[in-house]
């Protein structure tokens, strides 16, 4: 934009340039980055997150090792990038399950009310009395600490949330005029459901998912810093700033590196859910 | 009033049977023998007696029906009975009341904390809603939203143990010994679940004292000359923080997670840290006993909310 002389631009123009909303770019590019970096990780030249170099012990960030080494002489970027890769992974999906069951029992509470509805409200309290990383820590213990163990334990905590927030917008068009002409023309409720209420509230539901994504990623973080997470060798964030702990008076780097990276990747989600958030919630506001 | 307590607490019948039975079912539904994972089989390096086995599922009447089991196992629990350790014979009641205290204290201290930073914080950023103040706040609840409390918690170790070394990073002392330095040694874990907890209730509270605000009875308190730090603490503050308290209840579950992450970091002897020495120890019925105690505690905790809800709401009580 610099060829550009300023006053050959119409005026109004620069200011827009000004107001690059930098709390939603920021976040998407930084998304990006860790995105393309996590999904093309294989292809790309990194040393092997598990291969230990011990003439490089805890190395201080270098041109050679980009954020260091640890302990044992491992690559921490290409650890944090591994790491990454496994919060990322549990991050979609757990919350993409929660959703779609959330939906489900939300919607039905929502649209036929009466005693499945105490029934689903009764079970979402029982589900939050269980504080969710005791919840998680004790399955994954006694099941095993596997991905897809993990990704259905953290599915379990995003239900009651999501169903709550189902079964509200259900609740809100279930007694719209569209429906009441629906229901005259005879449609089944499977179709009311599905044709009718579903696409009028899967966009604020959506728009709530980023927000849950940063959850779970925060809550894996914490599982695998506890050591309930996915076994070593396997590198996790939680689980390499849960090593570096025990030399942080020496080596700070070793644990704040990985905590900067799922602190930044946890605050970029939720700047980007809060932006889509605002962007959904008016429009359906507006209708 | 009374009419709605008794409705409340008729609605905890069910939802006690159904804590409790997922407590009981989630150890026993799981993959795996019971009696084979508490004598060690499938570990790394067990040598195990296939009598030791039989022993244990006879002392844990493993051969009945699991109906029956769940209801001696519930008569047991509400006696105080919840099993015993099969490493060290300490019972699984005793070492929960031993930690408890220390559980408590950090709760206590930690909701305290937060509250003592969201009331300022929330009632300036409503005051100056829009403005420089307001963003700032909201800006920064917003980081603190996005940092989980073992970060916030190592952040501080290392800040105010390793650097400045104002506060014992671990240690703790009882309060009987030494009541000052006991406080000192739950300064820094108070404090970390204190700040994953204040950014969501100086929302809150944000919210709903904008709306507070826009009041009639407000304008009426500033057309009388009154103050504006008097308006903001005597009339409003009082009908904006139902929603609060509410979130104060609910956020317990949160607070009890962080709770065993942040006595796991500090070395604090509480419910938390013997809830992960069990687990990597495989004492199930220490794991049950303490999965109980919780869920049964935020049970009553979010009862004893919506009661003092209604008594400061009254339209709630219909």
């Amino acid at each position: 934009m610099s060829e550009i002389p300023a006053q050959a631009l119409p005026s109004g123009y620069s200011r827009a340039l000004g107001n690059i909303n930098l709390a939603l770019w920021l976040p998407a590019i930084w998304m990006f980055l860790l995105l393309f970096t996590v999904a093309f990780a294989d292809f790309l030249p990194f040393r092997g997150p598990t291969e230990s170099d011990f003439t490089a012990l805890k190395v201080r960030p270098s041109p050679e090792f980009f954020l260091g080494t640890d302990v044992l002489g491992r690559d921490i970027f290409s650890r944090v990038i591994y790491g990454a890769r496994i919060s990322l992974t549990v991050g979609f999906f757990a919350p993409v399950i929660g959703m779609i069951i959330g939906l489900f029992f939300g919607m039905i509470a929502g649209y036929y009310r009466g005693k499945f509805e105490s029934l689903v409200v009764a079970l979402i309290d029982i589900i939050l009395a269980f504080p969710n990383i005791v919840l998680a820590m004790c399955i994954l213990f006694f099941a095993g600490a596997t991905m897809a163990n993990l990704i259905i334990v953290l599915s379990i905590t995003s239900i009651p949330a999501n169903t709550r927030i189902a079964r509200a917008s259900t609740l809100v068009f279930a007694k719209r005029e569209f429906v009441l002409a629906a229901r005259a023309q005879g449609a089944s409720d499977l179709r009311i459901l599905l044709l009718e209420i579903l696409p009028n509230i899967i966009l604020p539901q959506l728009a709530y998912i980023l927000s849950f994504m940063s959850i779970v990623i925060m809550i894996e973080g914490s599982l695998a810093f506890l050591g309930v997470g996915i076994p070593p060798p396997t590198p996790t964030l939680g689980s390499m700033i849960a090593q570096g702990f025990s030399d942080i008076n020496t080596d700070p780097h070793i644990t704040f590196l990985p905590a900067l990276f799922l602190f930044l990747t946890v605050l970029s989600l939720n700047l980007i859910g809060d932006y889509l958030r605002k962007k959904f919630l008016a429009r359906q506001g507006a209708l | 009033m009374l009419h709605y307590i008794r409705r409340k607490l008729l609605h905890l019948i069910p939802i006690t049977f159904a804590v409790t039975a997922l407590s009981f079912l989630f150890i026993d539904l799981l993959p795996g023998d019971v009696a084979d994972a508490i004598a060690g089989v499938g570990t790394d390096n067990a040598v195990v007696d296939e009598a030791v086995v039989a022993a244990i599922r006879e002392d844990l009447g493993l051969d009945r029906p699991l109906v029956v089991r769940y209801f001696s196992w519930l008569a047991d629990a509400f006696a105080g009975e919840l099993g015993k350790s099969y490493q060290t014979g300490q019972l699984v009641s005793d070492a929960i009341v031993l930690r408890l205290p220390v559980t408590l204290q950090l709760l206590v201290m930690a909701q305290f904390l937060a509250v003592l930073f969201a009331i300022p914080a929330g009632i300036v950023a409503a005051y100056r809603a829009g403005k420089v103040t307001d963003k700032f706040v909201t800006t920064l609840t917003f980081a603190f939203l996005a940092a989980p409390s073992f970060i916030i918690a190592i952040v501080l170790a290392f800040l105010f143990a390793v650097i400045l070394n104002w506060f014992p990073a671990t240690g703790y002392v009882p309060f009987s010994t030494d009541p000052f330095e006991n406080l000192r040694s739950f300064v820094l874990p108070a404090l970390a679940l204190a700040l994953i907890e204040w950014p969501i209730l100086s929302r809150v509270l944000r919210n709903d004292l904008i709306e507070t605000l826009q009041e009639n009875f407000i304008s009426f308190a500033k057309a009388k000359g009154l103050s504006h730090s008097y308006i903001l603490l005597r009339h409003a503050l009082r009908p904006s923080s139902f929603t609060l308290i509410t979130i104060v209840g609910i956020q317990l579950g949160n607070l009890i997670s962080g709770a065993v992450i942040v006595e796991s970091i500090f070395a604090l002897p509480g419910i938390g840290t013997l809830l992960v020495n069990s687990i990597h120890a495989r004492e199930m019925l220490m794991v049950q006993g303490i999965v109980v105690i919780m869920a049964v505690a935020y049970v009553i905790i979010n009862l004893a909310v919506d009661i003092l809800y209604g008594v400061l709401d009254p339209r709630v009580r219909q």
